[in-house]
């Protein structure tokens, strides 16, 4: 049995350890064998991103080498596929390699797409990159007045992103003596400013209390760079001196180019995790088309799911469990305190208010990740 | 003029029912119809708000059996 893993970020990799463990005697005696390509040799922890961005963590923290965090069965290649052939149950690398398989997952990811809204790139700063989060952190100590607008492009990767931001920036100009002397304006895609009802609810007191100002109801048409303006799809438009962008995101571009989903995200049974139309293909993570947040939580919890069934598909010949849509998001809520929100596909999140001890605990969890993404947290 | 294109945003708390519009109107053509399901009882009043506020067209907004069934058609 041929298990092929196609990506190397949260998913794959949670996905190719569990089941490296969970067939141990198989691989063994060589009756399985786990194959992964991925695009890089380094595996980064992108949550961390956010941190860069306010001069809390620097990019080198971000990186391990991607074949010291997987089991030494796992046959691992830096080789990214360029064409899949799901009829002939193949994929060809960027070498020319061709590589067969019994099960595919497919863990491909996301990229960002600024370049999708005329003048977002020469406009705004982001923090999505390891580089353009060193240079937003550059602008924020440059900063000593003005407005400081946050806009938000759909769809996009953590959605807890754009609050986190917010509670960030307010605590970082505070810290700097400063916050008086900038306004903060916030603008979010749908009608209320947080997607997750539960969410909006608790933030909007908080940002009344903090004195951002809101305009939701506001899609990203255009950055009239020359000019300093940001302006929506619905007709309004704000005068800005710093600009911030949630970049809109796209599935992975060999998705596209291989004609296997819309946007680059691939149609996906939200309970089995596997591709429709292709009972031996399994998705997860940012790569599915699913309603589901793209987040390393979400791929976290797909990738327990998909590799409990592959391993029971091997042991007993049929999968034992459906996705719940199970996700659970830390919200930083600043630099000292933090709360989450959990929830899945009948149960809505039921935020409680943030804490230190929160806090502190996405700060172990940030190290944690490494024994996470290992497999064994 | 394309066929209707179904958005299930059913039992979706994040990204939720009109995010998911809205990922798909941008992948849409202008004259698409889409037709997004869903069980957020806000859809009803939020999804009409936001597609006459950007300048596409209701076709129908009704619930069937606790389901939200809009249909939009991309205007520009």
């Amino acid at each position: 049995m041929r298990i092929l893993v196609v990506g190397g970020g949260t998913g794959g990799t949670i996905v190719a350890n569990n089941l490296a463990r969970r067939l141990s005697a198989e691989i063994r005696s060589r009756r399985v064998r786990i194959t992964m390509l991925s695009a890089s040799d380094k595996h980064m922890y992108q949550p961390g991103l956010l941190y860069v961005a306010f001069g809390q963590m620097t990019p080198d923290q971000l990186y391990r080498d991607q074949a010291s965090l997987l089991e030494g069965t796992i046959d691992f290649h830096v080789d990214p596929v360029e064409k899949f052939q799901l009829d002939q149950n193949k994929v060809v690398t960027k070498s020319g390699k061709v590589y067969e398989y019994d099960i595919l997952v497919m863990a491909t990811g996301s990229r960002i797409v600024p370049e999708q809204i005329p003048g977002l790139v020469e406009g705004a700063e982001t923090f999505y990159t390891e580089a353009t989060a060193v240079k937003l952190f550059k602008r924020l100590r440059e900063i000593q007045e003005g407005t400081v607008a946050v806009v938000v492009g759909v769809p996009h990767k953590c959605p807890i992103a754009p609050v986190e931001l917010i509670f960030g920036l307010h605590d970082y100009f505070k810290a700097r003596g400063i916050r008086d002397k900038i306004k903060i304006k916030y603008h979010y895609p749908i009608g209320r400013i947080h997607t997750i009802k539960e969410v909006a609810i608790w933030a909007k007191p908080e940002f009344d209390r903090m004195g951002i100002e809101y305009e939701t109801l506001f899609n990203v048409g255009e950055v009239d760079v020359e000019n300093k303006v940001v302006r929506s799809e619905e007709g309004t438009e704000t005068q800005y001196d710093l600009l911030i962008a949630i970049p809109p995101h796209r599935g992975m571009e060999v998705v596209e180019k291989n004609n296997l989903g819309e946007g680059g995200w691939i149609p996906t049974d939200r309970f089995k995790l596997t591709m429709n139309g292709h009972d031996n293909v399994f998705v997860l993570g940012d790569t599915t088309n699913l309603p589901v947040s793209k987040t390393g939580s979400a791929a976290h919890f797909q990738a327990e799911v998909v590799a409990e069934n592959i391993a029971s598909m091997i042991k007993i010949g049929t999968p034992v469990r459906d996705y719940d849509g199970k996700v659970y998001c830390f919200i930083e809520t600043g630099h000292d305190s933090a709360t989450y929100a959990m929830f899945n596909y009948q149960n809505p999140p039921d935020l409680k208010p943030p804490s230190k001890p929160m806090h502190w605990f996405k700060m172990s969890y940030n190290q944690m990740y490494w024994t996470s993404v290992r497999g064994l947290l | 003029m394309s066929d209707t294109k179904i958005v299930d945003a059913r039992d979706t708390f994040c990204p939720g029912p009109l995010m998911e519009l809205i990922t798909h109107m941008k992948q849409s053509s202008v004259g698409d119809t889409l037709e997004l399901l869903s069980t957020d009882e806000g859809s009803g009043a939020d999804v009409p708000e936001w597609v006459n506020k950007v300048g596409h067209e209701i076709l129908s907004n009704e619930k069937i059996d606790g389901v939200w069934h809009i249909k939009i058609r991309k205007a520009k």
